[in-house]
């Protein structure tokens, strides 16, 4: 019985493909197939080649390993075929089938990488900018020497937070902070925690490590299951009543907790992932809610600078609009330029990758160039890795959009 | 929490007419929300303003002809927009594209002419306004011509559309130039984004150029440029000495695309939301009204609620309206009643795949002011509408731009009147 309701959820994806109409919406938007012929695009390796992968037989080719996992294609089917999703499950079995590289083993797994180099930071931060240790890693792991790795804090947020009381105020928010919060950037996290108690809630932080994400866009699906699924209980034992909403800053994260981890990874059917995935919020989804109903602090003090806004793959992906956008425009004196381009390349892990680096930075090239076009001087970004990308690609400062609103309150 | 989020109107499609009705009423200072299962049909479309192309024979002057499929058809949507609305909304449009965020990229024609373009097939299609990209392959002003292919855009056949093109009189030939690109086939925005680039510009003119003789114009596939399109038309020009024009491809379409890019940046530039992959699932009822629709968002179902909403989801094609196993008609989106629907013993389809099926008239029943009969705050616009074929008569756009704009119009007369009373 329970194989019958697993084959039923699996095939829900699958049986998307017979609405392809064919149209070629999804090529248009592809940032990988548009700058590599690596890839042949969403349509060709997701509903065109599904036909021809048959259960309990070898994958019959391989340049699905090359789609970036962006979700872009799904979002703008207007048939509403699953097509990432597809593709993401038919890259797992061709990675079961190929074997996963020991780098894809390492780079997946960012709460190992954070323990190791938080407590040697300085020894860290140094190795991963010496040329010929960059070297030396691109030859014997595959990661690729000029690929954007971002510095270790020194110090973790969780810490911090446990030393920072919240105030009780009884409007609870259970705060997930991800990895690059924790290990590499933990003042977004406190800038995060600021916005939310200046607006009056009582910020919870629970114990927590990675959403799987890098496991499952790197084909390494059950791995993934174990680490989602130990974060879902990790933040449910916190959502103590109906009220209480769990909010992150990680674009990306959050839609793996929402949406990614239910659909791609079938596990659609565990009541704790379901429950979390209806109560997380993207920060900037949630503090737009509130704006809209009038909730939102808006003492804001104008901040007078012009900031480039480029919404990552993945945010688009909650399918909720550009909430961060409408937040930025709230800040008198900021002048805020939409990118219109599709993805700043990185995909999480993808561009890290020695043989996807030069295609994530071909994918990259036409946000670079907004991103200089618009005389802006700084980025705001939802998505850790984009910026790390985005900076590399332009050299330019970028930020969580959170960031403008910490200093139109006046908090920093 | 998990309320619904409030507008002054909610439009569903992000299509020609509801990004023209989105756009349209946040210019008019509505607090306005755009949602959408996926990108509209813009991409697939050849991106000129098809108001009425054949009556059924081919017409001249869409303005004369007009009055004319008005009275004899009081089915069709221009009944209801009349020839007024039709060339206000094609003005707004002409207007909104100069605007636009394409620098100088512009549209230009008019109702009283229509402009005859070759198809990729060397037919004739007859459109009231065309991208200037495309305004020399007008055909009374089409002299010698040639048509240019390239191996790599294999859904493009220079010799077939040069020969069917001299079959209706016109002095065409086909030429062909091999491209240097990344991969042995490309699509036409594969290759628009190459032009868009001056010095594969410079490359890709050079190739061109010896294969032209005097006085010839040069037809194109449709793939000059994505983001400066009006730069890279002058450049040819210039650099080729002639006239250039683009004929539509097979989707995907870069003048379609062209036209999306135009409608999303008025909507946003007028401070109107955009929602793509917010398919609605469901809606809630007030009684004659509806008050909310929901989507599907990652994690769980959003509500938008909002005293106006514009349907624009499109027909058939669009999975809007569907036609089930029991051969009944619904609308998929709200579930509103339709019109126009070959009833139980009525021919539902002809024999011929491209004649006049008449299930094809099938959409969601309207009042004279586009409102959808049994939810008198929803506005009908575009391909949603019954009474009308737009592939066989050339009317896509005209109506999708009139409806759009006609009921933009009704929804900022109603707020403004109720303005007044309160």
């Amino acid at each position: 019985m329970t194989d019958l309701v697993d084959i039923a959820e699996r095939e829900r994806l699958r049986g998307s493909l017979d609405h392809c109409v064919k149209c070629t919406i999804c090529e248009t938007q592809c940032p990988v197939s548009t700058v590599s012929p690596l890839f042949p695009g969403p349509k060709y390796a997701g509903p065109q080649a599904e036909r021809y992968r048959v259960p309990d037989e070898p994958s019959v080719e391989s340049s699905v390993d090359y789609c970036s996992g962006c979700g872009i294609c799904s979002m703008v089917c207007p048939q509403g075929v699953k097509i990432a999703e597809i593709n993401a499950q038919a890259r797992d079995k061709l990675k079961r089938q190929e074997g996963i590289p020991l780098r894809d083993r390492i780079i997946t797994r960012p709460t190992w990488l954070g323990r190791l180099g938080t407590p040697v930071a300085p020894l860290a931060n140094f190795t991963l900018r010496f040329r010929p240790a960059r070297i030396l890693a691109e030859k014997a792991l595959g990661v690729h020497r000029d690929a954007p790795v971002p510095r270790f804090a020194g110090r973790r947020f969780s810490r911090w937070a446990r030393e920072h009381p919240s105030p009780r105020t009884g409007r609870k928010i259970v705060y997930f902070h991800n990895c690059g919060t924790e290990y590499y950037e933990p003042w977004e996290g406190e800038k995060v925690v600021a916005v939310l108690e200046h607006n009056g809630f009582e910020v919870v932080v629970p114990k927590q490590d990675c959403c799987g994400l890098p496991l499952q866009s790197s084909g390494l699906f059950d791995d993934a299951r174990r680490v989602v699924l130990r974060l879902a209980r990790a933040l449910a034992e916190h959502v103590t009543d109906d009220e209480t909403l769990i909010v992150g800053n990680a674009t990306s994260c959050t839609l793996m907790l929402k949406r990614e981890a239910r659909e791609i990874l079938v596990l659609d059917r565990d009541p704790v992932l379901k429950l979390v995935s209806e109560r997380t919020y993207d920060i900037c989804e949630l503090l737009l809610e509130l704006h809209d109903r009038g909730e939102l602090a808006t003492d804001f003090r104008p901040v007078h600078e012009t900031v480039a806004y480029h919404a990552p793959c993945q945010q688009q992906g909650h399918w909720i609009g550009k909430p961060a956008l409408e937040l930025l425009a709230l800040v008198p004196g900021l002048e805020v330029k939409e990118m219109n381009a599709r993805c700043c390349g990185i995909a999480g892990t993808y561009g890290l990758k020695a043989e996807k680096y030069d295609i994530a930075m071909a994918a990259g090239r036409d946000l670079f160039g907004q991103v200089e076009a618009s005389g802006a001087t700084g980025v705001a970004c939802d998505s850790e890795t984009c910026r790390w990308q985005i900076t590399h690609g332009t050299q330019r400062p970028s930020v969580h959009p959170i960031d403008y609103l910490y200093r139109a309150y006046g908090l920093g | 929490m998990t309320e619904a989020l409030h507008y002054d109107a909610v439009v569903i499609g992000a299509g020609t007419a509801g990004l023209t009705a989105g756009a349209r009423l946040a210019q008019a200072g509505a607090k306005v929300c755009v949602l959408a299962k996926g990108v509209g049909s813009t991409h697939l479309a050849p991106g000129t303003i098809d108001v009425l192309g054949y009556a059924p024979e081919r017409v001249e002057a869409p303005a004369r002809a007009l009055p004319e499929l008005i009275s004899e058809h009081p089915d069709h949507p221009y009944v209801l927009l009349g020839p007024e609305t039709v060339a206000e909304a094609l003005a707004w449009f002409e207007r909104t594209a100069a605007a636009g965020t394409l620098p100088g990229y512009s549209y230009s024609g008019s109702l009283e002419r229509n402009q005859l373009l070759p198809t990729a097939l060397g037919a004739v299609r007859a459109s009231a306004l065309v991208p200037e990209t495309m305004a020399a392959g007008d055909q009374p002003g089409l002299g010698r011509v040639a048509i240019l292919g390239t191996p790599a855009l294999r859904d493009f056949h220079e010799s077939l559309c040069a020969d069917n093109l001299r079959a209706a009189g016109v002095q065409a030939r086909g030429i062909s130039v091999p491209l240097e690109l990344e991969r042995a086939d490309m699509n036409a925005l594969g290759i628009a984004r190459h032009l868009d680039d001056p010095e594969w510009r410079a490359t890709f003119c050079a190739q061109v150029s010896p294969l032209l003789r005097d006085e010839e114009h040069l037809g194109v596939p449709a793939m000059l440029g994505m983001r400066d399109p009006h730069a890279v038309l002058m450049d040819l020009q210039h650099r080729l000495g002639r006239w250039v024009f683009e004929i539509p491809t097979l989707p995907p379409s870069v003048p379609g695309m062209r036209l999306y890019e135009i409608l999303r940046s008025a909507l946003r530039a007028a401070g109107g939301r955009l929602v793509l992959g917010a398919e609605v699932v469901s809606h809630r009822r007030d009684g004659e009204r509806v008050s909310e629709v929901v989507t599907r968002a990652a994690g769980r179902d959003l509500s938008y609620a909002a005293p106006w909403f514009v349907l624009a989801s499109g027909g058939f094609a669009s999975d809007a309206i569907e036609l089930d196993s029991h051969w009944i008609t619904h609308d998929r989106v709200l579930g509103l009643p339709l019109r126009g629907a070959p009833g139980p013993g009525d021919t539902r389809f002809v024999r011929n795949y491209l004649e006049d099926q008449p299930i094809a008239r099938a959409g969601i029943a309207v009042d004279a002011e586009l409102r959808a009969d049994g939810a008198e705050n929803v506005l009908v616009a575009g391909a949603s509408l019954p009474g009308a074929v737009p592939w066989r008569e050339g009317s896509g756009e005209g109506i999708a731009l009139a409806s759009g704009l006609r009921a933009a119009q009704v929804i900022a007369g109603r707020v403004r009147e109720e303005a007044v009373v309160g």
